[in-house]
């Protein structure tokens, strides 16, 4: 039976696929990048936001994080830019960019 | 000392189950259940077995319910049918790709519509290649040492994978016939703990079922489909051992009569007993005929496939799932692609029937044989043939 590797080589072969769709580590979707999925990026006018934190509550990815002054913003490693967000402020704080724009 | 008893096939699976001290039964307890779940439960309740029985509410949460159970550490069983066995069928890819060692008893029967109770292999055709260890039984005691083994095979280390063990539906899993039942004790020395090595535990979290991209797939893929073909030589080291224990051995293809023969029959499953009668009764006539029965379906034997019909001119394939529309049945074709390039000179005829649990009596496995042998003269194999279907 294959060992399973920790963390897989770049380009692996099958040889490389150790043992049934398992990784002998957890936590691998925090260092995947899902921010490069992103078309609009949100952007939140802090002097409009009232730090409800119902883009924090509702986000789907859980990207959204907790500013030190109360009020909120994406994650842009993990963002898919979905827009979720911009919708459910009620304040009309957060607008989407165009990514590159 | 080993008893001799009356069973059902169904029984038969349970009783394996049960002396297996399985931990988990997890199963939908209506229709098309047999009573391997049934007497199951009995034994639950009436504290014959020390197990979590999980009524679930659909065969999809039943083997779901299995995939958590095999995950944690626990010695797993189901069983299921037809249109049941349809609605697991997504997670019987993701229970084999986790290499979890669930063991499941399917009664095969035919596929709706039209509604049916019936058997035929319709049902079992359909999971081929869900990534699961699979084999056919011929009858009764088959059944309870097939799903005995199963576990040692499924558990070992070396293979940590699903098996499925058919039955025909009805002409075995509702048929009494005599089973010798082994001692607990033969039992107890036969079995193994299972021991998963990545199983599910807080203190080392693991990544179960991660995604994979178009650049990762295919070599997951091809590491799966070679573990498959790998374990050929722990079922046969299993089987060698549950017959120096029990006293019963099994191949992936049994043979019979087939030393001098230069024509076989290849059947699969509880028919396989009335073709031999009915290659005895061909022999009496000076026919030279044997008898393949094909046992293990996956992985494929290919190398014992070879070797039985070594000398042999004309190869009888009979089928018992309906193909709508493909160019042969499922195992015809399966075996004329095995042969393909190796026995190029082998003629192979294809002949179906039996569909949804229609009786095929000694004197139509005779025609099957007579008229396959004509089909292999007359270079015709193309042809889909059919026996016993009126017009």
């Amino acid at each position: 039976m294959a060992k399973n590797q920790v963390r897989p080589p770049e380009n692996p072969t099958w040889q490389d696929m150790g043992f049934g769709n398992i990784m002998a580590y957890a936590g691998g979707s925090k260092s995947y990048r899902t921010g490069d999925w992103r078309t609009d990026r949100p952007v939140v006018d802090k002097t409009k936001c009232i730090k409800c934190g119902m883009c924090w509550l509702l986000c789907p990815d859980a990207a959204v994080k907790q500013n030190e002054d109360g009020t909120y913003e994406a994650n842009l490693f993990y963002c898919k830019g979905c827009g979720i967000c911009v919708n459910v402020c009620p304040k009309d704080a957060i607008t989407m960019v165009e990514e590159g724009a | 000392m080993s008893r001799r008893v009356p069973l059902e096939g169904s029984f038969a699976a349970a009783e394996a189950a049960k002396m297996a001290d399985v931990d988990v039964v997890a199963a939908y307890p209506i229709t098309p259940q047999t009573h391997i779940i049934e007497r199951l439960s009995e034994m639950v309740n009436d504290g014959e077995l020390n197990a979590a029985f999980i009524p679930v509410e659909s065969e999809h949460s039943a083997m779901s319910a299995c995939w958590g159970a095999s995950g944690a550490g626990a010695r797993t069983f189901t069983a299921t049918a037809s249109q049941g066995f349809f609605l697991m069928h997504e997670v019987l890819y993701f229970v084999a790709g986790n290499r979890l060692p669930v063991v499941m008893a399917v009664s095969n029967r035919a596929v709706g519509p039209p509604a049916n109770i019936w058997g035929d292999y319709s049902d079992a055709m359909s999971a081929t290649s869900t990534g699961w260890l699979q084999v056919f039984c011929a009858n009764n005691q088959e059944i309870f040492d097939m799903t005995l083994s199963a576990f040692r095979i499924a558990e070992d280390p070396r293979v940590l994978l699903p098996f499925m063990v058919h039955m025909d539906g009805f002409t075995l899993s509702h048929t009494t016939e005599p089973v010798i039942l082994p001692e607990q004790a033969e039992v107890d020395g036969f079995m193994r703990p299972y021991v998963h090595p990545y199983v599910y535990d807080p203190d080392r979290p693991c990544s179960y079922g991660y995604i994979a991209t178009p650049g990762l797939y295919g070599e997951i893929k091809k590491a799966q489909d070679i573990g498959i073909r790998e374990t050929i030589s722990v079922i046969k080291e299993v089987w060698k051992e549950f017959g120096d224990t029990f006293g019963r051995y099994y191949n992936p293809i049994d043979t019979y009569k087939t030393d001098d023969a230069k024509t076989l029959l290849m059947v699969v499953g509880g028919l396989s007993e009335t073709a031999k009668v009915a290659v005895d009764k061909r022999r009496e006539q000076g026919e030279s005929v044997g008898l393949l029965t094909l046992h293990l379906w996956r992985p494929f034997p290919f190398e014992d496939l070879y070797k039985a019909v070594e000398g042999a001119e004309n190869l009888v394939v009979f089928d018992r799932a309906p193909t709508l529309g493909g160019p042969t049945g499922p195992i015809i074709g399966e075996v004329r692609a095995a042969l393909f390039g190796k026995r190029n000179d082998m003629k192979v005829a294809g002949i179906l029937g039996a569909f949804c649990g229609r009786n095929l009596e000694v004197e139509q496995f005779e025609e099957v044989i007579v008229r396959g042998k004509a089909i292999c003269d007359s270079g015709h194999q193309d042809m889909v043939e059919t026996v016993g279907i009126r017009g």
